[in-house]
């Protein structure tokens, strides 16, 4: 099938020009005609460029794909058509006013005034600062009833809304409202101060600063010509694994205590520590705030550090085997993990599913594989897709995911290579020029998108976390299960709330 | 159930002798900074300037701990002579303005309240409401219920009502969308209570500060009794804070 968009690749800085700049009917046709044919949405977002604003979306399907087009006032909705579009444009009608007519759940996704001060598409007042006091998708019927959880939720996690409507104990649907961790990042990120670019980065999720602070730099590397060395790559690489282990860790904990099966809750929440306490190790700082930066790492592994996290490897890896095994061949936990919130490959295909919970219900795509940079393309990831898509497939895909990531991080700690530490340093962007970058952070598709003016500033600066993707998929596995289980199916997707506010 | 037994003798004993015994975190983490006042003049305007956070004030030779976000690029850029980072994590304060710092903290324990350890010096109910946190902040305060800090042999616990709750801790810049959260849950938790914020966002905005979605300050809506620097605070630093100020 040919089409008009430009085909790009990951963390390569090409000049706007280079663009195809269509017309709005072009735009729409091409994309529609790559996402209906099993094509996905890496970005889609709306932009402000002297004074006009326009459309750009990022595709991919084998390969990344871009083009943009002038943004009109109002256009029939994608979405209507086309399933992956759907937060996309909720969010484009957001933060820059463009209506898409005809979508079937036009609703606000972080509830803030758009960027360009112009009549709301919704007709919020945000002089009021409730975003919980607006419609929820309603179910009418004599049996029928709502729930309403949130934003404070009963444990130590981020605040968000559930809204389900049920009969008896049965869900028949589940809304999720988030909005309330909005921070206004995009907003402030073109015309911050470059030397406060990384740490706010790394705050927008910090159970993923590594992954974030790998997307910014190497976007800004892409941008400033700016080479990392063989070393640092294979830091970066240690780093985004040994987060992507602690959260698998921590999260099959958590299963664990959902089902009420408490030896690996524990033993799971003390080992999850451990990971975090050896990115403590390598950069002070156990979420790896940091560590990565525009040029390389700001820490190098020493010969002590590298022994150390090498022994602790040894010592850990088959203690995290023993408890996997435990949880997962334990009878009264499969019993409550098998069947439970199950979400089918085409739902899954029609969400857009990335990362563990996409592998989950058939979709092997990982970034790693799929478009893998740094240190990547050397490595061998297998693809972990499972069938069930329900929450023991997801519990499955994480605890495979834990053992490779251990064999990845053990064959890159026998190899040495030499590295010099660097610090923050000014750097010039390349001026009139478009980046983006992925990388699979642990909880899936993680990308950020750069585009520069003339001067070489940053003109819009996008963030996307895999959980954009992902919180419908929740929504979904909640369908016709008990509301009794949404907990465990919570904690088998846990996905971020920060990451999706901004 | 072999392979219960086999996995509980497999894991062993994990829990920390702290308070009772020192621990020893890694060279890299960073911990109260130390600061040379004699250092040259150049050397710690260069250190201001390139501070992400603006934490430095050059006239006074002090460091802001609640804006700092320990990324120790201060320390780097002067090689020490300037400002350098210990190891030592006892760094919470309970008045805002001993966070501004030459490098001295008052002991906590001098500092705080009587009463407090009166009512809650046996049992301490704490209700957490992020507000805006990145989720570090809170999965370090998460952590304190696992095996190795164990928070509840010292009788604190995190609850999930704020009717059970003696106080909240309060984490994030608390964006503009969830202050009517945190104030209904202020008001739901029973009198008297404590206040206790966490974390860089919490103390002074942290990163998001300049955002108008956010408050630049937790103290800035609400009595703060108990501040706990960092981004995140190491949990050593949140368990030594809850023990000093209430045990």
């Amino acid at each position: 099938m040919k089409t008009d968009f430009l085909q790009i690749s990951n963390g390569e800085a090409i000049k706007r020009e280079k663009i195809p700049h269509l017309s709005f009917d072009a735009f729409y046709r091409d994309a529609l005609s790559i996402v209906r044919v099993g094509g996905k949405v890496v970005h889609y977002f709306a932009y402000s460029d002297k004074g006009a604003t326009k459309l750009m979306a990022v595709l991919r399907k084998d390969k990344l794909k871009v083009a943009s087009c002038d943004a009109p006032d109002v256009y029939p909705s994608m979405t209507s058509q086309c399933e992956p579009f759907h937060m996309f444009e909720r969010e484009i009608a957001e933060q820059y006013a463009i209506r898409p007519e005809g979508h079937p759940w036009l609703k606000m996704v972080r509830y803030h005034a758009n960027f360009l001060n112009r009549p709301d598409v919704f007709g919020n007042d945000y002089t009021q600062d409730i975003p919980g006091n607006i419609d929820y998708y309603g179910v009418d019927g004599e049996e029928i009833h709502e729930v309403a959880v949130g934003p404070v939720h009963a444990g130590v996690i981020e605040p968000g809304h559930f809204r389900f409507n049920c009969i008896g104990e049965r869900v028949l649907n589940l809304e999720i409202q988030l909005g309330y961790q909005h921070r206004g990042v995009e907003k402030m990120l073109p015309g911050v101060d470059p030397k406060r670019l990384p740490v706010i980065v790394e705050g927008i999720a910090g159970d993923t600063a590594v992954g974030y602070g790998l997307c910014m730099s190497q976007a800004v590397e892409a941008l400033s010509s700016l080479q990392v060395d063989e070393g640092a790559q294979i830091i970066r690489t240690i780093a985004l694994e040994l987060e992507r282990i602690a959260n698998h860790v921590g999260d099959l904990g958590a299963l664990s205590g959902d089902v009420a099966f408490l030896p690996p809750a524990n033993y799971f929440g003390r080992m999850r520590g451990d990971f975090l306490n050896m990115t403590l190790l390598i950069c002070g700082n156990r979420f790896g705030k940091g560590l990565v930066r525009p040029g390389g790492t700001r820490f190098a592994l020493t010969e002590g550090v590298r022994k150390t996290l090498n022994d602790r490897i040894f010592e850990l890896t088959p203690q995290v085997k023993h408890v996997i095994n435990l949880l997962l061949t334990n009878a009264s936990v499969q019993s409550r993990f098998d069947d439970c919130g199950a979400v089918t490959q085409a739902d899954a295909e029609k969400l857009g599913l990335v990362g563990p919970a996409g592998r989950a219900s058939g979709l092997p795509y990982d970034v790693r594989r799929c478009f893998p940079t740094g240190h990547y393309g050397q490595l061998n990831i297998p693809g972990n897709a499972k069938r069930t898509g329900d929450v023991h497939a997801r519990a499955t895909v994480r605890g495979e995911e834990i053992l490779q990531s251990l064999d990845i991080i053990t064959t890159l700690l026998g190899d040495p290579v030499e590295t010099r530490s660097i610090e923050n340093r000014k750097v010039s962007l390349a001026p009139s020029s478009f980046v983006v970058t992925l990388n699979e952070a642990w909880r899936g598709e993680l990308s950020h998108c750069i585009l520069t003016d003339a001067d070489g500033a940053i003109l819009r600066y996008k963030v996307k976390d895999p959980s954009f993707h992902n919180w419908n998929g929740l929504s979904m596995a909640l369908r016709d299960t008990e509301i009794s289980d949404f907990p465990l199916n919570n904690k088998s997707f846990n996905l971020s709330y920060c990451g999706v506010d901004l | 159930m072999f392979n219960i037994l086999k996995n509980r003798l497999d894991q062993g004993y994990k829990t920390t002798g702290y308070p009772n015994e020192k621990i020893q975190l890694p060279p890299r983490y960073r911990g109260r900074p130390r600061i040379n006042r004699q250092a040259p003049a150049e050397v710690i305007a260069e250190c201001a300037a390139a501070c992400p956070q603006d934490a430095i004030d050059v006239s006074g030779t002090l460091i802001d701990m609640g804006r700092c976000v320990f990324c120790g690029t201060c320390e780097r850029i002067s090689k020490g002579r300037f400002i350098s980072f210990t190891q030592d994590f006892e760094i919470s304060v309970s008045e805002k303005e001993h966070l501004v710092t030459d490098g001295g903290l008052p002991a906590l324990a001098d500092h705080s309240r009587q009463h407090f350890k009166k009512l809650f010096g046996r049992s301490l109910q704490l209700r957490q409401v992020s507000a805006g946190g990145c989720n570090a902040c809170e999965a370090d305060l998460n952590v304190l219920a696992t095996p190795f800090f164990d928070l509840a042999r010292f009788g604190i616990n995190f609850v999930a009502s704020p009717r059970h709750a003696d106080g909240i801790v309060v984490t994030g810049p608390v964006s503009n969308n969830m202050k009517t959260a945190l104030l209904k849950t202020f008001e739901a938790t029973a009198s008297p209570k404590v206040v206790i914020a966490v974390g860089s966002c919490a103390l002074t905005g942290g990163p998001f500060r300049g955002s108008p979605e956010i408050a630049e300050g937790l103290d800035s809506i609400l009595p703060v009794d108990l501040f706990i620097p960092g981004c995140p605070p190491h949990p050593l630093t949140n368990l030594h804070a809850l023990l000093t100020f209430f045990k």
